[in-house]
């Protein structure tokens, strides 16, 4: 299967995807994840102002038969959230890095990110599952 | 099974005539008093249709269900097993369908007695020292087990003891009820034999571990429908580390007067009567749960149950039974004394068989199992190929056909009459499929079942589509599930459905 | 042997097929000490004596069927229409299981859509599921949901103690593991007095409507209250009293959950019988346990299925909020037919001649020297009444005249000894009404 994995991201073993600019994050699943979640029904949303730390479920992203912890790649605040989602989820299935991203945060401490994986660590990394 | 282009039916709504009635209630014959006007509301939205309409619709809609009744139902875990007449019968005579549940325990000593009688019998049958029967449902009867592994512990004034083992293998109600109960779950692996992995069950509870496990929760056989050989090594684990052993009862059709779990060492165990006794499962309940427990765990058990509060010398006379709540009791798991209904057919059931019957139960339902793996062993893989229990597993999907998975199977045997085995589940097996055929299948509807298996397992090599695209013949075909869960349409508005009438009318 | 249909010829082609030479052999990973106990149980008997037996014990009851019953308390006899039960002897219903394989399953997944179709009419919610196993449970899950909504920040309970006590028991047992605070049922309150309780942790208030004393009552200022404090308010409904009465989404109500069991189920001495749970839109994917949705098959037929399951046990394991796996199918199913047959007008009728013929027992009943009934609020088909000697007393007398007497309240309230709570319904006529009366004037002379 081959998945998507742009360069410019960080991932983590729970496939999230993180964009990293100054100290705010952008957050969403992967291409590998949302292929594997088949078709998106419905996201529940992280509150805005909630405070996450890393590995912490902040959300839940839900198909038909299965439901997926968002988990937070890096710790935070949450400032804004994709409400697109609540109508349109698919946006998750058709542009996983782009339209259907889930939340943004104002994160705490930047060195989080450390050790996420890079495009290609991650990319070996799906192919093995 | 249906027929073939069997019809939908209409919504009951859809069939509804403003101003019809259907069943005529009697005149009020006492002077009437005046209504709290503030209070009352205009109308309720329910359907105006007459008696004959009703009847048909509901006699429609139960031709486009299969159930034990109309065909052999191979859904592992769940003991489809026939549900005999005469126990519907039971249930229905007066003395117990219009008795209130809070009459005086002297106006109800027929089903106290019933009910005492019952308990017995199963802590006979599981080797425990008391059963409850409050628990309505698999469900609530583990619960209940977890419940009362908690209060233990912190009766002893051991609060550290948070964690629950469960093997991969567990059905998802285990580890749903242990962190309702506020418990940490810890999953054990498999090994390649089916069994828990003893080395990892050591380490969970070796060292600076023990102190926090509460117990383990296992199923016995496990759902893989494999008895796990090294059984008593694991209660001796648990113990060993101050937990208790919960045995989760699902699987209990295979060991009716073959072994006794209370015997093996568990402290509790939820029975399924509507599994093992027969009790029948009404299109998803209603249930009973029933828990029984070793003296450990006895005074906590979830009540009412049922005692003798005096006792009799003279064999001519019944002793007098009473409800009562046990010392430590966890509490109610709900309102009266547990699903009553099932407890009388439960007991119709057992008497019918009685002692030496319930092991002829268990030795054919095991019976039956092995005989379907030994005749599908060649045309499906089947991953731990040994003598099974009730129920044994394969996997759905064949070597060098792609597309075709276990779901697919299960749509096209529906084609062939049959319902499908369970699918997907246990987790830990590659598309899986669960077959139960329970003991009360004749040889002839197993040979039909296995011929129907081994035909599809042709198809998804000469004729894939057969199998992807099926069902064929049932009422509906595949349904788009993502819709439904995307636009969710949860109930029918009899409003709308009338505007939309009087605009065509 | 009963129901187990083998030959010695089939055993034994079996035993070859499998190559085993007994079937003993095939539990030979059971341990060996442990293997074949004795069951010390006794023998069987033909389908003839089971239900001789059966019988015998069925008759040493004392029931409605013999007996004027004036018990309610959260189990009540109404009249089931005769199709009702022949509809739930189709085996094609009662011996098939959780609608897991909609294809052949679409009897009972349309069944329960019509009856959440139903229930969210008589509840005035948006949404109801396919029932939990009685109304006590349903409660207890409706705390798990107002947890949800509150994302687990609130921790705070309040309950009236004029919801049904068991009720209130229940939902102690299921959360006792979940440090949640309880509160409000401590002692006499009114829906006024519960609102001083409310604060920023208080996740849900639960009223019962009518409640346990069979008092009828608009809660329009709790709920404005309730929901200015940012929690839910949920009401425990007698779904015979809302054919009636004003419905819980008239004045506010988040969630109605309540005891299905007036709508066509026997009393069963408690069970089997159907907890029946309805919310509005917002909470409809916090519901636990199985909710049926419509949708199209491939050849865009419609078709129903069950929906929103990603958030069950099977699937979501130690994340699941509720472990339940099952509904009461039966139950909701007899329900469904029961509101089919009575319909509109007849679950009216009926509603009515249940709240004209407790109006009149109580006003006998407050004619008789000795006794005071409760006049404070409206009431359904249940009331309060003061009597001149304790419960029992009066209870033994009236069982010797083929009385069931009403309920002895002072068995879960310390300050109501000496108080009956009367049920009287459409299956108590007028003489019934009357001797009981008589009785009740004997006895209290």
């Amino acid at each position: 299967m081959a998945v998507n994995t742009p360069a410019d991201l960080k991932y983590a073993a729970t496939d999230e995807w993180l964009r990293l600019e100054g100290d705010t994050a952008t957050i969403g699943v992967s291409d590998f994840a949302q292929e594997q979640l088949n078709d998106i029904v419905f996201v529940e949303l992280p509150e805005v102002g909630k405070t996450v730390s890393k590995g912490e479920a902040f959300g839940v992203v839900e198909s038909v038969k299965a439901a997926a912890d968002l988990n937070a790649p890096i710790s935070g605040t949450v400032i804004e959230v994709n409400t697109a989602l609540q109508d349109t989820p698919e946006l998750i299935n058709s542009d996983p890095f782009g339209d259907g991203w889930i939340a943004r945060l104002k994160v705490t401490d930047a060195s989080g990110a450390d050790d996420l994986m890079n495009a290609e660590a991650y990319k070996a990394y799906c192919a093995t599952r | 099974m249906t027929a073939p282009g069997k019809k939908t039916e209409p919504l009951i709504y859809e069939i509804s005539v403003t101003g019809r009635e259907g069943v005529k209630m009697p005149d009020c014959d006492v002077p009437e008093t005046p209504l709290p006007d503030e209070l009352i509301r205009e109308e309720v939205g329910l359907p105006e249709v007459s008696e004959l309409q009703a009847v048909r619709h509901f006699v429609n809609l139960s031709q486009l269900n299969h159930g034990i009744d109309t065909g052999f139902y191979p859904l592992g875990s769940c003991t489809m097993k026939y549900n005999p007449k005469v126990n519907e019968d039971v249930a229905r005579l007066p003395g117990f369908a219009f008795l209130h549940p809070l009459t005086d325990d002297e106006g109800a000593q027929g089903a106290l007695a019933l009910m005492h009688q019952l308990q017995e019998w199963l802590a006979e049958i599981s080797g425990f020292t008391a059963v409850s029967l409050q628990p309505a449902a698999g469900a609530q009867g583990e619960l209940a087990g977890i419940l009362m592994i908690r209060k233990y512990h912190l009766d002893r004034g051991d609060s550290e003891r948070k964690t629950i083992l469960i093997p991969n293998s567990a059905h998802g109600t285990n580890p749903a009820t242990a962190a309702m109960a506020g418990m940490t779950v810890i999953e054990l692996p498999s090994d390649d034999k089916g069994n828990v992995d003893l080395e990892a069950l050591r380490a969970a509870c070796a060292g600076d571990n023990a102190p926090t496990i509460a117990g383990m929760m296992i199923t016995v056989p496990s759902t893989l429908g494999l008895f796990d050989s090294n059984i008593l090594e694991i209660n001796r684990i648990v113990h060993e580390a101050g937990g208790l052993m919960y045995m989760d009862g699902a699987n209990m059709n295979s060991l009716l007067g073959i072994v006794k779990p209370g015997e093996l060492g568990f402290d509790v165990m939820h029975y399924n009567l509507h599994k093992t006794f027969s009790t029948p499962h009404g299109g998803g309940g209603p249930g009973c749960g029933a828990v029984g427990v070793s003296e450990t765990l006895k005074p906590f058990l979830p009540g009412p149950i049922v005692t003798i509060v005096e006792d009799t010398n003279d064999l001519e006379d019944a002793p007098l039974y009473g409800l009562h709540m046990p010392e430590k009791s966890i509490g109610r798991l709900k309102a009266f004394h547990g699903n009553f209904g099932m407890h009388n057919r439960a007991y119709a059931y057992i008497r019918t068989y009685g002692g030496d019957g319930l092991r002829e139960v268990s030795r054919h339902a095991v019976l039956n199992a092995n005989y379907v793996r030994v005749n599908l062993a060649d045309d499906y893989h089947i991953p731990y190929n040994r003598y099974c229990a009730h129920e044994f597993v394969m996997e759905g999907h064949f070597e060098g056909v792609e597309g075709v998975h276990a779901l697919d199977i299960s749509k096209r045997l529906m084609d062939y009459g049959i319902h499908p085995p369970t699918n997907y589940f246990p987790l830990i097996v590659h598309e899986a499929l669960l077959i139960e055929p329970t003991e009360t299948e004749d040889k002839a509807t197993l040979d039909e079942f296995i011929s129907a298996m081994r035909k599809i397992a042709e198809e998804a090599k000469t004729n894939p589509e057969l199998l992807t695209e099926a069902p064929h013949i049932t009422p509906v075909k595949r349904l788009d599930e993502v819709r439904a869960a995307k636009q969710l349409v949860l109930c029918c508005r009899p409003e709308f459905l009338t505007a939309a009438a009087q605009a065509e009318g | 042997m009963s129901y187990i249909p083998h030959t010695d010829i089939e055993r034994q082609q079996m035993l070859a097929a499998v190559g085993a030479p007994t079937i003993e052999d095939l539990f030979e990973a059971v341990p060996s000490s442990h293997r074949f106990p004795a069951l010390d149980m006794p023998g069987p008997l033909s389908e003839m004596e089971v239900l001789a037996e059966l019988q015998s014990l069925a008759e040493a009851n004392e029931h409605a069927g013999d007996y004027a019953l004036f018990r309610g308390a959260g189990a009540y006899h109404h009249y089931i229409p005769s199709a009702v039960n022949h509809m739930l002897l189709r085996g094609e219903f009662y011996t098939a299981y959780t609608p897991y394989q909609p294809e052949v399953s679409q009897g009972t997944l349309q069944a329960i859509f019509e009856y959440q179709s139903m229930m969210v009419q008589l509840t005035g919610m948006d949404a109801a599921n396919a029932s939990h196993y009685d109304g006590a449970t349903s409660l207890a899950e409706a705390v798990t949901v107002a947890l949800e909504v509150s994302r687990h920040k609130r921790t705070k309970i309040v309950l009236s103690p004029y919801i049904h006590p068991q009720y209130r028991a229940v939902t102690r047992t299921y959360h006792q593991g979940n440090d949640l605070d309880f509160v409000g049922d401590d002692q006499a309150r009114s829906a006024a007095e519960l609102a001083d309780l409310l604060d920023d942790n208080t996740a849900m208030v639960a009223v019962a409507y009518p409640n346990f004393l069979g008092q009828i009552e608009d809660f329009s200022a709790l709920a404005e209250k309730v929901h200015s404090a940012g929690a839910l308010l949920v009401v425990v409904a007698n779904p015979m009293a809302l054919a009636l009465f004003k419905s819980p989404a008239a004045f506010g109500a988040d969630i109605v959950v309540g005891e299905g069991q007036p709508l066509g189920i026997p009393l069963s001495f408690g069970g089997p019988y159907l907890g029946y749970f309805a919310c509005r839109e917002a909470y409809v994917r916090k519901i636990a346990g199985r909710i049926v949705g419509e949708t199209v098959d491939k050849d865009g037929k419609r078709a129903y299925v069950m929906t929103l399951r990603p958030r069950e046990q099977d699937i979501r394991r130690e994340k699941a909020s509720s472990n339940i796996c099952t509904n009461q199918g039966l139950m909701a199913l007899a329900a469904t037919v029961y509101m089919s047959l009575m319909g509109k007008h007849g679950l009216r009728k009926a509603a009515e001649l249940c709240y004209h013929k407790a109006h009149y027992a109580a006003k006998e009943i407050a004619g008789l020297p000795g006794y005071e009934v409760d006049e404070s609020h409206p009431f359904f088909n249940e009331f309060v009444v003061k009597c001149p000697r304790s419960v029992s007393q009066i209870n033994d007398r009236l069982i010797e005249r083929g009385i069931i007497g009403g309920y002895d309240l002072g068995r879960d309230y310390a300050e109501l000894s000496n108080y009956m709570l009367v049920c009287v319904t459409e299956m108590n006529p007028r003489d019934e009404i009357d001797a009981l009366v008589e009785i009740l004037k004997e006895v209290g002379a």
